[in-house]
């Protein structure tokens, strides 16, 4: 069903911004304890790191289908 | 021309002249002489050239009415000529062929002629005479037998005029003799063949009765006569023998010594024998009469015989005049026998009377002397006395004396006895010897004839022989040349018949071929009739059961169609319909040969096969869900697909208000082509069920809407078609139930 294509994607886009941004926050909040001594900008560099990965990744997701890919070759009718 | 040549000449001679300068006189001078010269001098010529024509034609027709070999010469050479020489003589005479023959066999004739007249002549008589007696069958003027001749002259005049070359010499003056004939006689008429065979026949008959009665009668003759010389031949036999033992007898009587009884016996045995002798003489002399009237009778008929002139008669008429000169002979030479028999016998007699005399004499002396003794004075020399026997000796004496004496005399006068015996016999032999001789000659001059006869009898069979193998050849020849003829008229009467034959078997051919041909044709045009009928009928059958076939067929379309559509209603609100195959592996089943069916089935498309497809309404449900969607996502396209963008579409979507329906036009322009527009566009349609134009109406959308809808219009699409095959199919059964059920 390809309308349901759009929710199915959305879905991955949402799943992967909260890993995404899990995951940020996570190794902000590490590499702001471990090594930035509890700044919070590693945390939002994390998290911006991480929503921004997100984004790309929904948006590559959304946009996949019109995407031209090298291997595809374009035969040309010969008139 | 005369004219012109002469001025041409005088003014060429008039140049030279002028060059030369003599004066013109002379020549005017010469012109006038020879201009009327020559005027004079045509006329001359003219004149004298017709007159040379004119004598040359007279001539010629003079000698022309002269010669007919130079009339015909000059007809043949110069054309025309003919025609002038009958204006001028008349026509020409026939040319004289026939002379040339004619003349010839007169020739031949008088040659031959004569040959014939010697040969002939001791027939000539007879010829004539036969020729009389056939006139008493009673054909016309010229005799029947120059008529036969000269009917046997036509027909060899025919074969001579078929033939020319077959016919020997001594035929055609024999045919050239009897034509002479034949041509002397103003009209010898043609008779028809039958008749001369007929008349041949008669004649032939004719002939035959004669000559059977001629030689029975001959033979009769003969044999009477026969019978009677022979008769009076062994009459004369019986006469000579008679007459020889009568002689005999009398010698031994006169020298035999007997007794008296047995000489008394003698001389009645004697005079048996002479009275013997004397009967078979007469009896002889009679059969000699009767046999000579019956050789007489004989010769008549033979006579008789031969004036009848009957050819094949004639060794039988020769047979019996040998046999009748035989027969002369015999007798004559039997009365020669008998005549010498009884000349000798009266010899004997007279000398047996002589000595019967003596004897009575010296008896009657003997019985003067010695009376008592008896005639038979043989035995009686026992008896007599010395004195008789001395008187008997000598009367014996005196009787010797008086013979001697006798004897002398006798002797004396025998010499003139003698002579005049000799004289006598002379006469007599002479009278006898020219009997004989005259005999002698009617037997020769007989013989001769009868030779001569016998030779022309030979020499008539050899030259009837001849002439009969003369005629057998040309016979031959005729039966040859008929055979050819008839051959020939048999082939052209046997082709004649078979053209008629074979025409008449044609014409009766084709008349049967026709009444045949007629019959068939009818027969066939029933038959057709029938069979057309029949065929009709046969139609009308399988038409009626292709029709019922069709029907069932149609019915069974209609009813897997049926089955078709029910299954396209089994769709549940969600769930696609049940998978298409089997109803339709039924309509292929039922409508195996319907092409048109099994094209449509095989239309469907393969998911609705297999799959089933999904309802209208379902559709319909989905498409709101779809419309929310497409709305949403109404700005992305290949350009814009940012997620910025997706935030922005749903922002449009949530902003813009769009009629829920709205009524799609007839055309769509290019700013009915928005999403919005768009999708309500079709869920009118779909609202009124469309559900083609709402697909139609969602292919125009672009872009992530489009993906969007490509799901539901690919179901929609499979819909659609299998919707419209479907009702294909049912019209298709329907138009087929309807077309069935309105055949009949």
């Amino acid at each position: 069903m390809s309308e349901k294509e759009l929710g199915k994607k959305l879905d991955r886009c949402l799943a992967d911004s909260a890993v995404k941004l899990g995951a940020g926050l996570g190794l902000g909040i590490v590499f702001s304890v471990v090594f930035f001594k509890r700044h919070t900008w590693p945390v939002a560099f994390g998290l911006g790191m991480g929503l921004g990965m997100a984004y790309t990744n929904c948006q590559n997701d959304l946009r996949a289908p019109y995407l031209i890919q090298r291997n595809i070759k374009v035969i040309a009718k010969r008139q | 021309m005369l004219r012109v040549c002469l001025k041409g000449a005088n003014s060429a001679a008039r140049k030279c002249l002028c060059g030369n300068g003599v004066p013109l006189h002379p020549l005017q001078q010469c012109r006038s002489y020879t201009s009327g010269g020559s005027g004079s001098s045509a006329g001359k010529i003219v004149a004298a050239s017709v007159l040379t024509v004119g004598g040359g034609v007279g001539g010629t027709i003079l000698y022309a009415n002269w010669d007919p070999k130079f009339r015909a010469n000059v007809e043949k050479s110069i054309p025309y000529s003919d025609q002038v020489f009958g204006l001028a003589l008349g026509p020409a005479a026939p040319p004289p062929v026939i002379n040339k023959p004619r003349k010839v066999e007169p020739v031949q004739i008088s040659s031959m002629s004569e040959m014939w007249k010697d040969s002939k002549q001791p027939k000539a008589k007879e010829v004539e005479k036969k020729a009389e007696q056939p006139d008493a069958e009673g054909p016309p003027a010229p005799a029947p037998q120059e008529t036969l001749e000269g009917e046997a002259c036509v027909f060899v005049a025919m074969i001579l005029s078929a033939e020319q070359n077959v016919l020997s010499v001594f035929c055609i003056p024999l045919a050239a003799a009897k034509c002479t004939e034949c041509e002397h006689e103003p009209a010898v008429k043609e008779r028809p063949e039958g008749e001369v065979a007929a008349r041949l026949a008669e004649q032939d008959k004719a002939e035959q009765d004669l000559l059977t009665s001629l030689s029975s009668n001959l033979e009769d003759a003969l044999g009477s006569t026969a019978k009677v010389t022979l008769q009076a031949i062994g009459a004369q036999e019986a006469a000579l023998q008679a007459i020889a033992q009568h002689t005999r007898q009398l010698r031994e009587a006169m020298e035999a010594e007997a007794p008296p009884d047995k000489k008394s016996t003698q001389w009645r045995v004697l005079e048996d024998a002479l009275s013997e002798r004397s009967r078979s003489v007469d009896e002889a002399g009679a059969a000699v009469l009767k046999a000579k009237a019956e050789l007489d009778k004989l010769r008549g008929v033979i006579d008789g015989a031969k004036h009848l002139k009957i050819a094949a008669a004639r060794p039988s008429i020769l047979a019996a005049e040998e046999n009748l000169h035989s027969m002369v002979v015999d007798l004559d030479s039997v009365v020669t026998r008998v005549q010498t028999a009884q000349s000798e016998a009266k010899i004997v007699s007279q000398y047996s009377e002589l000595v019967n005399e003596a004897k009575a004499q010296f008896q009657k002396e003997l019985n003067s002397i010695t009376p008592e003794i008896q005639a038979n004075w043989k035995g009686l020399t026992g008896k007599l006395t010395q004195d008789d026997l001395n008187s008997l000796i000598a009367h014996a004496h005196r009787r010797i004396d008086q013979m001697n004496r006798e004897l002398a005399e006798q002797r004396v006068r025998e010499q003139i006895h003698i002579d005049s015996a000799l004289e006598q016999q002379k006469l007599e032999d002479k009278k006898a010897l020219e009997v004989a001789v005259s005999t002698a000659l009617e037997h020769n001059r007989e013989q001769m004839r009868l030779e001569q006869e016998k030779k022309v009898e030979e020499t008539r069979e050899v030259m009837e022989a001849e002439m009969r193998t003369q005629l057998r050849r040309q016979a031959a020849a005729h039966t040859d040349h008929l055979r050819d003829v008839l051959k020939v008229q048999e082939q052209e009467l046997r082709s004649e018949a078979e053209e008629i034959l074979n025409s008449s078997l044609m014409e009766k051919e084709t008349e049967y071929r026709r009444l045949t041909q007629d019959q068939l044709d009818s027969f066939t045009l029933d038959m057709n009739a029938a069979y057309a009928r029949l065929k009709g009928m046969e139609e009308a059958i399988d038409s009626h059961v292709i029709a019922e076939e069709e029907a069932r067929k149609a019915h069974q379309l209609w009813l897997s169609v049926e089955a078709l559509n029910y299954t396209l209603k089994t769709a549940a609100l969600n769930d696609p319909t049940e998978p298409l195959e089997g109803a339709v592996q039924a309509i292929k089943e039922s409508c195996a040969e319907d092409e048109f069916a099994q094209a449509l089935a095989t239309a469907l498309p393969s998911e609705s096969l297999s799959r089933g497809v999904y309802s209208e309404a379902s559709l319909r449900a989905r498409f709101y869900a779809i419309r929310q969607l497409a709305r949403r996502v109404a700005l992305i396209d290949e350009t814009r697909n940012s997620l910025y963008q997706y935030f922005l579409s749903y922002l449009q979507a949530m902003l813009l208000f769009e009629k829920a329906q709205e009524a799609p036009p007839a055309k769509l322009s290019a700013e009915d082509l928005d999403t919005f527009k768009l999708l309500s566009y079709a869920a009118y349609s779909l609202e009124h069920g469309d559900l083609e134009l709402a697909a139609k109406l969602v292919n125009q959308l672009k872009g992530e809407s489009r993906r969007v809808a490509q799901d539901w219009l690919k179901e929609a699409r499979l819909t659609l078609e299998t919707k419209q095959v479907v009702s294909l199919l049912s019209a298709y059964a329907n138009a087929v139930g309807l077309g069935t059920t309105m055949a009949p």
